[in-house]
Order: C-alpha cells, then structure tokens, then sequence
C-alpha cells in the first residue's frame, strides 16, 4: 500500500461559493446518478412500465365497450387521461428517492459535499423529468399499436407533452413534501396509492363527467386531474383546449405557490 | 500551535433535549482527535455542526481557519465525512459511488473514475468495484464510505464510529487504513464508543456525556486519571469482602465498587497486583476470583463522574424524521 496516494492530502484552492455553471453540472450529474439506480432495480422500471400498460388493457378491452360502446373509440378517450394519471404516480418516484437518501444518510453525505445546496433536489426533479417522458413516449407507442391516433397534429402533440411535463415538475413539490414527512420509502409508495388514486379516478380520465351524481361532478370539474386529461384530449385528438390548458397551468402554479415553501421548510427541519 | 478544528461553547438543542451543552473542542493540525462518549453523549451531534450538517444554537466553531456557519461552503471543501450518518448510495457499485463524488467535486469523468480505481485498489475493493454497495459485507461497506470519503483528499477527516459493528478482524484493518491516513498527515476528527479505539488512534482524547466535556488529555492521561484497568477480587468467603475491599482502597486508586462478594476498582498501574496478592495472602483471605483486565467505557465513566454511562438512545442524535 503506497501512503501517499491514499493519503496525502492536497492543499485545495478555496472558492468562496459555487458557480451556477458548476451547481447545473452538479444537478446533471445527480440525474445520472438516479439513471444509473434505475439500471440497478428494474423493477422500478417495470412499475412505470407495465402497470400504467395494464391500465390501458384493462380500460380498454374490459370496460371500454360497456363504457363507450366500442372499444376503439374509448381508447382515444381514455389514453390521454390515462397518461395524465400515470404521470401523476411517477412523480412520486422523486419523494421515495429523496426519503431513501435522508433515511440512508446519503442526502447528508451530498449535504458535506462543497457543491449547490439546491442540487441533490434538482438532480431528482430532472432525472423524474426523464422518467415522466419515457412513460409518456411508452403509453402513446402502446396506444397507436392498439388503434390510437393523434387527430390534431405534430405541434398539438408536443404542446401536450410539454403541459404533463410542466404540471409534474410542479407536482413534484408535493411528492417532495411527502418524501420529506415519511418515515420510510413505502410510506412514500403507500401515499401515492391511498391518496392519489381517488384524486386520479374521481375525475373524468376513465368515464365523461356527465355520468356522474351532481355532488360529484363539482369536484370532478375542480379537480385539476380532469382539467389536464382535457387539455391533453382536445390537444391530442382536438377540440377545444385553450380553458383547460390555461386551468391546468393556474393549479400548477397554486401547487408550487404552496408546496415548494411547505417542502423547503419541512426538508430545512429534517435534515 | 495550529489548530484545524477549532470550537467554542457549542450548544445544540432539539426541542426539550440538549444534545450540546457548551462544547469546547481543539484539534492540532496533523493530529487524531477522540471524541468518546456512550450513545446520546452529543458526539455525533458535535462531528455534525463540526462537519455544516448542523447549525449550532450557540457558540462557535473554525475548520481551517473558516466559520462553520458563515463559510460553510468553504468548511465542506476541507472535509471528509464518514460514518453512520453521511453513507454511500447502496444501490450503485462501488465504483459508481465514487465516481459520482469525484464528479461532484468537479474532476473530469476520466480522472474521476481514475480516482476511484487507485481508492478501490488501495482499500482491497477493485474486485468488487463493479458490484452495488449492499452487496458488501460490513468492513467492505466501511471501507468503500472511507474510501468515499477521501475522494477530494480532504486535509480533514470526520470518522463517525468508524467501526461500530465491525468483527475484530475488520476492525483492525480499518485501524490501519486510518493510521497510513493519519501517517499521510490528516487531521482526523474521530468519535467512538469504545476506549481501546480511542487508546489506538487518537494522540488526545475528549471525553463527553451529556452533552458536555467531562475530562480532556492524551489517552495516558486519561488512563492514569480514570485507571486503565479494572482489578476484580472474589473473596471464596463472603465474611471477607470487609478485608479485600480495605486492601485494595490502600493499594490501588479510587473507591472499590462491591456488587455481592465481588470487588472491583480502577488501577492505574498494573504492578500493584503482586502487592494486593501478598496482603490478601497475609489476611488469610482466600481468592475465588482474581482478575485483571482493560477498564471498558463504562468503569472509565464511573471513575470520571462517580456513575455509570447512560445508554441513552434517545438523547442527542434524533432519527431524523417529523412524521
């Protein structure tokens, strides 16, 4: 064992504070690292995969012509309401990744670290940001094979594409206060079921609003899920869009307004 | 004399318990500083405000000359954290880990990853390199967080219980890693629970409790002060005990503790035993038991503050969690 490269300690040239160049390369940096985790634990793959591929199956050949009267025409409503719902859940990957970093002691190592405070965070936001477009690509790929067709055009479909991303950047701060307040990484999970799931379905993903008690449909129409699996429906096979884009954009706004404050405080009082 | 690390009055609170109560720390540049204490005593709260992790409620500390506090970011360029609380990411080989480290310390990826080659060969991990972290056994795990560690060449290095759980033989080896370290001229920070631990690293040893320092000096220091061993006598006749604790208060240092016919007390020189045989001998007493052996953390508690050490989890070192 030769001392000096083990040990010798360098006389490092001192930075008073962190460039926004270095923090941004840092923030990449930890985006590949939840890459990297992803190709460790392909079941983490498979579980924004295959469960939102079961859905489309499921909603479409089980209860897609009892609900539309034909399965090809519940396919184009259901799918783009169904990549609003799946997308939901996986940004709840960013608060089980984060309360596995504070409760392994890894968020304090990178907290020890010379580099931005701001990028562990941001690094986890991004990499989600990856995931949430690997599933968006996965579930239209599977959509046109089973008969789904974009019926605006190219620039609706990006538009629509870009409004999940922003919303799920916004999201993420509520699965970041989440991951923060949990105890372990399956409470994280356990939330995104128990409570996202009735905020998913009572909307108008899976049937038309119309259909539903009058008590009912004043939440459904609240409910921001509905407004953004309309914008992606009148965005991806036409009609109007513009109300429930701009809806869609004032509760992502109201979300972060709310919850990046919330998340910073609780994170400021863990850690 | 220079001082790396330097505090002052440090005093942290978490809610209703003091971790901290006015904590006075120095460690010489170059040199291996124990902070021993039972669990809760605050040594880890203090290697944490020490580290940037935490900000002190009051007091101050210097690490190279910066404020922990003011110029934190300045701290974090100087340091190395390892322990129970600053881990790798078990989900990535050990060649991952510190790759991510060394890019986060803004090397280029090729020297990054050369890097964590020459720390993986150094500390015995080249062939499981390509293999994640949870796979490793416990003296590889703390090897690949020391290794991590040392990613930067920090001239300062935290060891939070570095061996804590470790089998005897993966101790030792993590020993002597810290000591060609120590060799390479790092200042080391270290906290422990156990005395020989201390005894083998540090050139000065604080002992803490409560959140408090109790007794400072060299490890000599602390052993002449507190008794390095533990004399233990069993008279094979209970009337006898009156005798064997009157022998052992005039020769040995400090109050013998009598639990049943058992009879124990701090020495610190090992050469009193032969005398303490010859007297019991000349009493008449005959010996059932009679024994001398290294004073473990808590006889040297007993003799600095005239009571047990507390294991008390809860004081001091939260989970972490608010749910």
């Amino acid at each position: 064992m030769t001392t000096a490269t083990v040990a010798g300690p360098a006389t490092p040239l001192i930075k008073p504070h962190v460039s926004l160049g270095e923090g941004l390369s840092q923030t990449l940096t930890l985006a590949w690292r939840t890459i990297v985790q992803v190709r460790h634990n392909p079941w983490e793959l498979g579980d924004y995969s295959i469960q939102p591929i079961m859905f489309v199956l499921l909603f479409t050949y089980v209860f897609g012509g009892a609900i539309a009267g034909s399965t090809g025409d519940y396919l184009t409503f259901a799918l783009p309401g169904i990549i609003v719902m799946n997308m939901l859940f996986v940004t709840m990957y960013v608060g089980t990744g984060l309360n596995t970093d504070l409760t392994k002691g890894v968020f304090d190592r990178l907290r020890s670290l010379p580099i931005a405070r701001w990028a562990p965070l941001a690094g986890r936001i991004i990499a989600d940001q990856v995931k949430q477009a690997w599933s968006i690509l996965l579930l239209l790929v599977v959509g046109m094979i089973l008969g789904f067709r974009i019926g605006t055009n190219l620039a609706g479909l990006l538009a629509a594409v870009a409004l999940l991303l922003t919303f799920a950047l916004a999201f993420s701060w509520v699965s970041v206060l989440v991951g923060v307040l949990a105890k372990d990484p399956e409470k994280v999970q356990l939330f995104g079921f128990t409570a996202l799931f009735p905020v998913t379905f009572v909307s108008n993903v899976f049937v038309r609003t119309d259909t539903m008690p009058g008590w009912l449909q004043a939440w459904v129409k609240l409910n921001p899920v509905t407004h953004l699996a309309d914008a992606a429906r009148g965005l991806m096979i036409g009609g109007p869009a513009a109300n429930s884009v701009v809806w869609s954009l004032v509760w992502a706004a109201a979300i972060v307004v709310v919850f990046a404050p919330l998340s910073l405080y609780a994170l400021k009082r863990r850690v | 004399m220079t001082h790396a690390i330097w505090a002052e009055g440090l005093v942290k609170r978490f809610g209703e318990t003091t971790a901290l109560a006015g904590v006075d720390l120095a460690v010489r540049t170059g040199t291996v500083l124990g902070l021993l204490g039972p669990n809760g005593a605050g040594k880890t709260t203090a290697a944490r405000v020490l580290a940037t992790l935490l900000q002190p409620d009051a007091g101050h500390a210097t690490v190279g000359g910066y404020d922990v506090v003011r110029q934190a970011h300045q701290v974090r360029q100087l340091i190395g954290m390892t322990g129970q609380y600053a881990s790798v990411d078990e989900t990535l080989t050990g060649a991952e880990n510190l790759l991510l480290i060394g890019r986060l310390l803004g090397m280029p990826r090729a020297q990054a990853k050369a890097r964590g080659r020459e720390l993986l060969a150094q500390f015995d991990l080249t062939d499981a390199a390509g293999r994640a972290a949870k796979t490793y056994s416990g003296g590889m795990r703390r090897r690949l967080d020391l290794a991590a560690s040392l990613v930067g060449r920090p001239p300062m290095l935290y060891l939070d219980e570095p061996t804590t759980g470790l089998d005897p033989r993966a101790r030792a080896e993590l020993w002597e890693l810290i000591r060609v370290m120590v060799a390479g001229g790092v200042t080391v920070l270290l906290t422990t629970q156990y005395l020989d631990e201390a005894d083998e690293l540090a050139d000065e040893i604080v002992v803490i409790d409560h959140g408090r320092v109790i007794a400072t000096g060299t490890p000599d220091e602390l052993k002449a002060k507190a008794g390095a061993q533990t004399l233990a006598v069993r008279p094979a006749d209970a009337s006898h005990v009156a005798v064997v604790v009157d022998v052992v208060s005039e020769l040995a240092r400090g109050e013998p503790e009598v639990k049943g016919q058992l009879v124990t007390v701090p020495v610190a020189d090992p050469a009193v035993l032969p005398g303490v045989v010859r007297r019991l001998d000349d009493a008449g007493v005959v010996l059932a038991e009679l024994a001398l052996r290294s004073s473990s953390l808590n006889e040297v508690f007993l003799s600095l503050t005239g009571r047990p050490a507390e294991d008390t989890e809860t004081n001091g070192e939260p989970e972490g969690s608010v749910a």
